[in-house]
């Protein structure tokens, strides 16, 4: 695609990409939360939306899903806005944001991935929990399927939004921070996942807090605040000068953590 | 300011307080006999001459006057503990505290005479009430801190229960045979059967409320706000929690005889959630809320004396719910259409700099890449279509509105230039926006906070100095134009981000993550 | 059994069977209400109806039970999208926006009926507080058998709610633990939010129509959060829910005779003790659930501070004999260096004898050769993690009182992961050894 494309004719391209915004501008109150913000995504590929607090990160995905009023923009998946395409989204919101104290098992909860695909009124059958359990399976939990969720770690929650996003069986996914507190173990099982995710065929869009290891996770990044300030393959984008435009010109974060991946290594 | 302002209701309650006892010489009503006066009708219909409107403009008249005095003072202290309810997103904490002064009502009426007292006794009642509402409040923290139920399970629990209590031991004094017919006053409320005696009873309580609150307005204040970091600060949180539930218990049971149970909620919430609308400031908030209760109290009552077959009680609560609505829609601070008009002049503020400044940059490639000063290199309508993803509805109107403020003009060919004014606008926009742009790279950990679109001037929010800086730094980086160059597309291509510059990956053109 | 059906075709048992029907035509919905903490809509709508009911009246100048039912319900539905309307519109806190709506439209029904009360006996009282008491003498005649009009009523909304939770059950999970999720799985959460309100209205207006309304605005709420006490799973809870329900409605029929009688009075408000004995189920609930019961939670924080102590006691013994081998340790010294109660202390060391941990010689304690190495674990437990902390960057100054707490809970596994982690250390950081693994 060039730059010569004109609107008509980008309709089919439109279509092989899971995510495309253009110009999206997102205002709350008197404050911009989000300004011209324009990217594409390819499909089958992990990228990472990296930025400070407030950078309007999870307003961005949820301006993908329509939850929240855009000032300006467009935004298509895979060609067509999001209330077409809905079954090919899977979102992971931020632990906080449902009740942990609700009574359910994990395996109700990675269930209801599925009532997208069973339809009203139908019941849940024995096939839709076995699939939930391979995905509970697949996620490393398996064995926690019965237990009330107010009983899961932080961790094991998040797998268990993870599993319940895998059974939803999308092509792009929108996670809004997976690793956010939760121990090493499951962020590397997360990742294993999201890998395998994109080895067939998914695409993931993933919110992420943890500079240092935004290379090693991610094809690309965004980064952003409040608008873009560089995207692109991680190779050449996640410079220290980008790092610097977008978390201000004193960035020790990110020698800090280049000193902690030291530290760690020297323990490992 | 603030505190001289809410002084200022404080010392009018007694002072009103007095006049209500003044009114008592006049023709002392018997407590005990408004309790117990089966008689529904009494001021409303006695008078219906023509003087009844002068009658009760002057408060000539003996019960109307007591009537108003008392509703207009129960609005204002009901609004002022209602305001912190609300704020402690504990509005309906009042339905739940009044029910459960039921069975205390009850009880009182019943064990009175083994005690020795007159069964039917206000303060002997009240005071029923009053421990009855305080179980009430040691259960709804029982329930919320004990068990995993929430506050809005604890708060049905305990209304509930204890209405069904109070439903139950009723019935028994109505079984026993003794007359307790007043007591079903305690549910619907007859501010007609007000005497000059409750009046002051209403003051008097209503003032040391309101004094209370004013004493703990810091700590109330921080309690509403933020209760861990009150927590945390070593402030007593569980104490002064039960000391607001007790604060509306006390509200709830003066205003029981006047308005009834049910209706008296509606005067711990609606005067509160009605101010709201009106300022963001707490105690500013109080004021209009008491003021806002006294309103209803005063208009309702009055109402209700003019008109034959309006009951008290619910003009009362009608007149305040006249009010919330139109402050709902009118309110300065968050009023529905205030945040309308706001979010209409965002949008059209978002989409007239984004207008100027693609036009802008449009006519400053041209004139680069034709070489020609401005003024010649005007730029068509369907460049300036491509270049966003507005709809034609929406960039016909904007340009229409650019053109009436002699920002835009058009060529005699149809195409599109900026005007001496519109060119010193865009520029000043450009400018602005690149300002942003370079204070969130600068300053990218506060800056989320403090970016203000609608004052698109960023001279008004940020510090003289710190603007001198981002321009020295403007000068620096992007010399040959005064304005940096922009991240944004300038190109026009409909299908997707082309922004050049920022990113090292990507140089111009549209950029897909490979 | 005949004697069963008479018994229950008596006076009282159709009293029962009509609170039953009620109590359990209310707990269905009330679940979902309690679970997406709206516990007080039962309330404010059952209020809110008023001026429905008025309308209907106004409009077909009698008071035919249909036209009432309609308006009641179109209002009790009106009360649910004001309120959603005003927190959206208005921002304004749910429970305010409530509390505006109902007891406005509550005053506007007032209002009316005070109007009206000139033509015709329409009283709120009565039109908002029927009695369950009477029930059984309005009747309607349905396949030659006289089956009271209330039980008829509310065996229906009974079935209907029943039909309703099963055949939604999977779209009322859905939208009341994730409302974001089910909208984006194609379930509109607002349209479920709707029909779960639309029950609710008809559950409400049928009940208090018949029974009274101080009985469903209890059943809404009291049955389903009992249950939330007992279980974690939302079928069971509806379930348990229902029992709960029958069992107040049964136990507040039995006591609204029998419990004045204890005080010389006669009998009282059946509804109203109902609700007070579904009251009494919730607080035995609270008290005693298995699960996090107020007295369970007391229980198992006492049995951890007695194996705390305990464990602290065996622990002090094993560092005493480290300084000075075979001394036994008076209780007293016991108790000044753990800074604990006599009676406490005396009850740990007691048991800690009993398991033959600790054996008791001229006057004092000593360990026993099993409490050495039970001890020796503990203390460990203790310098392994004071090693580990400091290694982490943690204070030396600090490092005591956390390791105090974290010995208690770490096992043979930690303790050999907590060694490998801190390449073997032999000494502590304040220089004390760090005891071998043992067995």
């Amino acid at each position: 695609m060039t730059s010569a494309t004109t609107t008509s004719g980008t309709t089919a391209d439109n279509a092989s990409l899971p995510l495309s915004i253009q110009d999206l501008t997102v205002a709350w109150h008197r404050k911009p939360v989000i300004w011209d913000v324009e990217f594409d995504v390819s499909p089958g590929q992990l990228v990472g939306i990296v930025g400070p607090n407030g950078a309007g990160k999870s307003t961005l995905l949820k301006a993908v899903m329509d939850l929240v009023p855009r000032a300006s923009g467009r935004i298509s998946i895979f060609g067509k806005p999001w209330k077409q395409n809905r079954n090919r989204v899977g979102y992971v919101p931020q632990r906080e944001s449902v009740d942990w104290d609700f009574p359910v098992s994990v395996l109700d909860v990675v269930t209801m991935g599925l009532y997208g695909q069973i339809g009203w009124c139908r019941p849940v059958t024995r096939r839709h929990r076995e699939i939930a359990r391979e995905a509970l399976d697949r996620v490393g939990i398996g064995d926690f399927a019965d237990r009330q969720i107010s009983q899961l770690s932080g961790g094991q929650q998040q797998r268990t939004f993870l599993a319940r996003a895998l059974v939803q069986n999308a092509d792009l996914y929108l996670l809004d921070e997976p690793f956010a507190a939760v121990d090493a173990a499951t962020e590397q099982a997360i990742i294993e996942i999201l890998r395998e995710m994109r080895q067939a065929g998914k695409t993931a869009i993933v919110i992420h807090h943890d500079l240092h290891t935004v290379p090693t996770y991610f094809d690309s990044v965004v980064l952003l605040n409040m608008r873009v300030v560089a995207q692109g393959p991680t190779a050449s984008v996640f410079t220290r000068e980008n790092l610097e435009r977008t978390y201000g010109g004193r960035l020790t974060l990110l020698d800090e953590a280049t000193e902690a991946m030291r530290r760690r290594e020297r323990t490992l | 300011m603030k505190w001289r302002a809410l002084l200022l209701i404080l010392l009018c309650e007694p002072l009103i307080a007095s006049c209500a006892q003044g009114a008592e010489l006049f023709s002392a009503v018997d407590v005990l006999s408004t309790v117990t006066t089966p008689s529904l009708e009494s001021a409303s219909s006695s008078s219906q001459s023509d003087s009844h409107l002068s009658r009760l403009i002057f408060l000539r008249d003996y019960n109307t006057r007591v009537v108003i005095l008392g509703t207009s003072l129960l609005g204002m202290a009901a609004g002022v503990v209602g305001t912190f309810t609300l704020l402690r997103r504990r509005a309906l904490m009042g339905d739940a505290l009044s029910h459960a002064t039921l069975p205390g009502v009850g009880l009182a009426f019943l064990l009175a005479p083994s005690l020795g007292l007159d069964g039917k006794s206000l303060p002997v009642l009240l005071t029923g009430a009053a421990l009855s509402g305080l179980c009430g409040v040691a259960a709804i923290m029982f329930v919320r801190n004990m068990t995993r139920l929430r506050e809005d399970a604890a708060l049905g629990i305990v209304l509930s229960v204890f209405f069904g209590a109070g439903i139950a031991v009723f019935s028994v004094v109505q079984k026993s045979g003794g007359n307790a017919a007043g007591l079903e006053t305690f549910i619907y409320g007859k501010a007609a059967l007000l005497s000059a005696g409750d009046a002051r009873l209403i003051a008097i309580i209503g003032a040391g409320v309101t004094f209370v609150i004013v004493a703990l307005f810091r700590e109330l204040t921080l309690l509403c706000f933020d209760e861990g970091f009150a927590a945390s600060r070593g402030y007593p949180v569980l104490l002064l929690d039960i000391l607001l539930m007790a604060l509306v218990v006390i509200t709830t049971i003066i205003g029981l005889k006047a308005v009834g149970l049910i209706l008296m909620i509606a005067l711990l919430v609606i005067p509160a959630a009605a101010a709201r609308f009106w300022t963001d400031g707490l105690a500013k908030m109080t004021v209009i809320a008491a003021v806002c209760g006294g309103a209803s109290g005063l208009l309702g009552s009055a109402l209700s004396a003019l008109f034959k077959d309006l009951p008290s009680g619910a003009m009362i609560v009608l007149v305040s719910a006249a009010l919330f609505f139109v402050s709902m829609i009118f309110g300065t601070a968050r009023g529905v259409l205030v945040r309308a008009l706001r979010r209409r002049s965002l949008n059209q503020a978002i989409d007239r700099e984004h207008l100027l400044r693609g036009l802008f940059e449009l006519l400053e490639s041209h004139s680069a890449s034709h070489g020609r000063s401005d003024g010649t290199a005007a730029v068509s309508y369907s460049e300036l279509e491509d270049l966003r993803t507005w709809t034609p509805r929406r960039l016909r109107s904007q340009l229409a509105r650019c053109k009436a403020q002699n920002l835009v003009q058009t060529t005699t060919d149809g195409r599109l230039l900026l005007s001496n004014e519109g060119r010193t606008e865009a520029r000043r926009l450009v400018h602005n926006h690149r300002l942003w742009e370079l204070y969130l790279m600068t300053h990218a950990e506060v800056a989320a906070a403090r970016v203000d679109r609608e004052a698109d001037a960023i001279e008004h929010v940020l510090e003289p100095e710190l603007i001198a800086k981002l321009e020295a730094l403007l000068e620096l980086e992007h010399t040959e134009s005064g304005i940096p160059e922009s991240p944004h597309r300038i190109s026009p291509s409909g299908t997707s981000g082309a922004w050049q510059g920022s990113a090292g990956a990507s140089s111009a053109g549209t950029e897909t993550l490979p | 059994m005949s004697g069963l059906i008479a018994w229950f075709s008596s006076y009282d048992g159709l009293i029962i069977i009509t609170g039953i029907l009620c109590a359990v035509a209310a707990a269905l919905p009330g679940n979902f209400l309690v679970l997406r903490r709206m516990s007080l809509l039962g309330d404010a709508i059952s209020h809110a109806v008023l001026p429905g009911l008025a309308i209907a009246f106004f409009l077909t100048e009698s008071r035919a039970s249909v036209p009432m039912f309609v308006g009641a319900v179109l209002v009790g539905l009106l009360t649910a999208v004001l309120t959603e309307w005003i927190r959206d519109f208005g921002s304004v806190d749910e429970g305010a926006s409530m509390g505006v709506v109902f007891t406005t439209l509550f005053a506007l029904g007032l209002v009316m009926i005070v109007q009206a009360a000139d033509h015709v006996d329409l009283d709120p009282g009565c039109v908002l507080y029927g009695s369950i008491e009477s029930t059984p003498l309005e009747t309607v005649l349905v396949a030659g058998h006289e089956i009271p009009r209330a039980i008829l009523m509310l065996g229906s909304v009974a079935i209907l709610n029943l039909l309703f939770v099963i055949v939604f059950f999977k779209e009322l999970l859905i939208s009341a633990f994730d409302p974001g999720m089910a909208t984006t799985a194609g379930y509109s959460a607002r349209l479920m939010h709707y029909l779960l309100m639309v029950i609710v209205a008809i559950t409400a207006v049928a009940s208090f129509e018949t029974a009274g309304n101080i009985l469903v605005v209890a059943m809404f709420v009291v049955p389903p959060s009992t249950a939330y006490l007992l279980t974690t799973r939302l079928s069971r809870m509806i379930v348990l829910s229902l029992i709960i329900a029958v069992a107040s409605a049964i136990l507040g029929h039995w006591s609204a005779k029998a419990v004045p009688g204890w005080f010389g009075f006669g009998s009282t408000s059946i509804a109203g003790m109902m609700a007070l004995c579904a009251g009494l189920l919730f607080l035995l609930a609270a008290l005693f659930s298995p699960l996090n019961g107020v007295v369970v939670r007391v229980y198992r924080r006492m049995k951890l501070a007695r194996r705390i102590l305990a464990e602290d006691v065996i622990a002090l013994l094993y560092r005493l004999e480290e300084r000075q081998p075979g001394r036994s340790v008076p209780l007293s010294e016991i108790c000044t260096r753990l800074l604990s109660s006599r009676v406490a202390t005396q009850w740990a060391v007691t048991r800690k004898v009993h398991k033959g941990f600790v054996e008791l010689t001229d006057g004092g304690y000593r360990l026993t050769a099993v409490g050495q190495r039970a001890a020796a674990e503990l203390v460990r437990s203790h310098r392994l993690w004071e090693h580990y902390l400091v290694t982490e960057g943690i204070s030396p100054d600090v490092i005591h009182r956390q390791a105090e707490k974290l010995e208690h809970y770490t096992d043979r596994e930690l303790r050999d992961r907590l060694q490998t982690e801190s390449s073997a250390p032999a000494l502590d950081p304040h220089g004390s050894p760090i005891p071998e693994e043992r067995g």
